[in-house]
């Protein structure tokens, strides 16, 4: 009796994975577009039938993913290095998705604060401990600062967002580059740590003069006061979503591995970077279960992505590509191929 | 015929040697998997107090200090009050409606998911603590060790005083009438009976929720301040081990900095392993003997 209840369970077991395993797609990684990716997928399975499952567990976590060959695509808001990617047995591409930013959120009872990249940089350094310091008044004349210490607030957990703010940070300054470095995860000088941007803005929202640096989504949906950034041509550029699209249009490489955090781009929001989703060019490599229709399920649903999916951007507060970088991605994407065998035409 | 005494002693055999198999195969592969940074910094390992995942320098002090300050800290101030309530329970008002009525309450607390007492310890527990740290000068961040040892002895009253109470109870009536003929008081009684006779099983009940507030992650690290320097100041942020994990794994991609993590994983369980060890042999065991 028992034998034949578990003999039927282990058949239906079975049945059920290997439906799944055929018609579904797995993916993990970032967790920063994670809400734009299952709005994505959702559509994307009401109008194809076709499954995507994405786990948000971190780029770390997906690009490990990717390589001990579980998954097929990462999601990555940091591109791979040389060096990282000569840890893989085969050619990695990077598509991009969309765009993110990270913002400069506060705790003082005054709109628009504004920034240059110097404050920014010294007030995370530890330099800058008082909100009436005489470089903040100089950019901020019409504004009455209080004589306040500044709290920095920063993620205790490692991050995309974090890559992408210190990113910024070392190419806008060097004793940042040379003391901190720019890291998923990096050693404060200074500051307290919260969990995720609720954890940050938390943290923010409770102390009286704190500094903090959230995603712009999270700041939107919660309408946080945010900061605005002195951009390398020196005008003052307010985090919205067209500021955003505006940074990344520069001249991009083909293959899209670029930060374009410190924009040169005169309109452009300075603290913006690309979100890419992680495919082995020969998707045959990317694990034993991938079939050729499958691997070609992939490829057009990163296409849809680019394309149709981008109207999903807006409405959930990121970014759409741009012209340049959705011309990059359809150029990686016909180069796709299972084993020699091109995916798109 | 099947012998079931024989299958029956089998069967509970495998479970135990399953179990220490899965002990000693965690403690392998936290020890392989973290076999690249016990190379690379030996034992300066544990004496550094700079954590920088970026030019690859990990040290783990300042989080073994954290999880001892937390822990012990929160170990003190529940104490008083995980006895006083295993005495209320076990004791004194044993088996009534009101009694019944703690017990209860007891428990909840113990099934409360920790993100909840970090919301509470985030928003409620951290405006006090910031008027205390305004009071001695200090950064008014109500997030700080002292915070979150308070929320850890909330979250391991209940463990500490469920076993304490049973223990209470256990005490044989006849001791205890026997010593009230003699015309001991309420107060005699609790002194030099049920505490001699139940010693050993409170001082388990102190060490379990000991080992849960070492583990404690969620909590901790919403109201800890999650900074990574070394500090003995209990009103300034700190970080533990368990809380550094939990925030660092996801995002480790350079392998010192998975390995560092994992290895402070090792000290984590070495820690839990040693004190557990400590209190059986020596502590617990003996205090039966004397009795």
């Amino acid at each position: 009796m028992i034998k034949k209840f578990l003999l039927s369970i282990s058949i239906i077991w079975l049945i059920f994975t290997n439906l799944y395993a055929e018609t579904e797609m797995t993916g993990a990684g970032a967790t920063f577009p994670f809400p734009l990716y299952s709005k994505m997928f959702d559509e994307y399975y009401k109008t194809y039938g076709v499954k995507v499952n994405y786990q948000s567990i971190g780029s770390g976590g997906g690009i490990r993913q990717l390589k001990s060959k579980t998954v097929d695509f990462a999601g990555s808001d940091a591109f791979l290095t040389d060096e990282q990617l000569k840890e893989f047995d085969d050619e990695i591409l990077h598509i991009p998705t969309c765009l993110g930013a990270v913002v400069i959120t506060y705790n003082l009872d005054i709109q628009d604060l504004k920034f240059t990249p110097e404050i920014i940089a010294d007030i995370f350094l530890g330099k800058i401990t008082k909100w009436n310091d005489e470089k903040i008044i100089k950019v901020n004349q019409d504004k009455n600062l209080p004589n306040m210490s500044i709290t920095v607030v920063r993620r205790s957990d490692g991050s995309g967002t974090t890559f992408v703010f210190t990113d910024y940070l070392s190419k806008v300054s060097n004793q940042w580059r040379e003391k901190v470095g720019r890291g998923t995860s990096v050693n404060w000088p200074i500051g307290l740590g919260g969990k995720g941007n609720e954890g940050v803005s938390g943290l923010v929202r409770q102390i009286p003069g704190a500094i903090g640096y959230v995603e712009l989504t999270y700041a939107l949906q919660n309408n946080l006061p945010v900061g605005i950034i002195q951009n390398r041509s020196g005008k003052f550029i307010k985090p919205t979503i067209e500021s955003i699209t505006l940074a990344s249009n520069v001249k991009l490489p083909e293959d899209m591995r670029i930060s374009i955090t410190d924009t040169e781009n005169k309109d452009g929001y300075p603290i913006s970077s690309f979100t890419y989703i992680l495919v082995y060019k020969n998707l045959k490599k990317s694990n034993e279960k991938m079939t050729y229709e499958k691997a070609k399920g992939v490829a057009d649903l990163l296409w849809w992505m680019t394309h149709q999916g981008q109207k999903y951007t807006k409405p959930l507060s990121y970014a759409p590509l741009g012209i340049q970088a959705v011309e990059n991605a359809e150029k990686m994407l016909k180069k796709l191929h299972f084993d020699g065998k091109i995916l798109l035409k | 015929m099947i012998n079931t005494e024989k299958v029956y002693k089998k069967i509970i055999g495998i479970g135990g040697v399953i179990i220490i198999g899965l002990l000693l195969s965690i403690f392998i592969t936290l020890f392989l998997n973290s076999l690249p940074t016990i190379k690379k910094f030996g034992f300066k390992f544990l004496i550094n107090k700079t954590w920088d995942p970026v030019f690859e320098n990990f040290g783990a002090l300042p989080f073994i200090i954290g999880t001892i300050l937390t822990s012990i800290i929160s170990l003190i101030i529940s104490v008083p009050f995980s006895l006083s309530l295993s005495l209320f329970i076990g004791e004194y008002y044993r088996d009534t409606f009101i009694s019944k009525v703690f017990e209860t309450f007891i428990e909840i607390i113990a099934v409360i998911p920790s993100v909840i007492f970090g919301l509470w310890g985030l928003f409620y527990l951290a405006p006090i603590i910031r008027s205390l740290q305004l009071k001695f000068s200090l950064p008014p961040t109500g997030v700080s060790i002292f915070t979150a040892s308070l929320i850890l002895s909330i979250m391991i009253i209940p463990y500490a005083t469920s076993i304490g109470k049973e223990v209470i109870k256990l005490v044989p009536i006849d001791l205890k009438e026997a010593a009230f003929s003699f015309g001991a008081t309420r107060y005699e009684v609790v002194k030099k009976i049920i505490f001699p006779y139940a010693r050993s099983g409170i001082f388990a009940g102190f060490l379990l929720s000991f080992g849960r507030a070492i583990g404690e992650t969620m909590a901790v690290t919403m109201v800890i301040g999650n900074s990574n320097f070394l500090t003995f100041n209990i009103l300034k942020s700190g970080n533990t081990i368990a809380s550094i994990i939990a925030n660092e794994f996801t995002e480790a991609v350079e392998t010192l900095h998975l390995t560092s993590l994992i290895e402070l994983g090792l000290i984590l369980f070495l820690i839990t392993f040693i004190i557990n060890f400590f209190a059986h042999f020596f502590v617990i065991k003996r205090k039966i003997i004397e009795i």
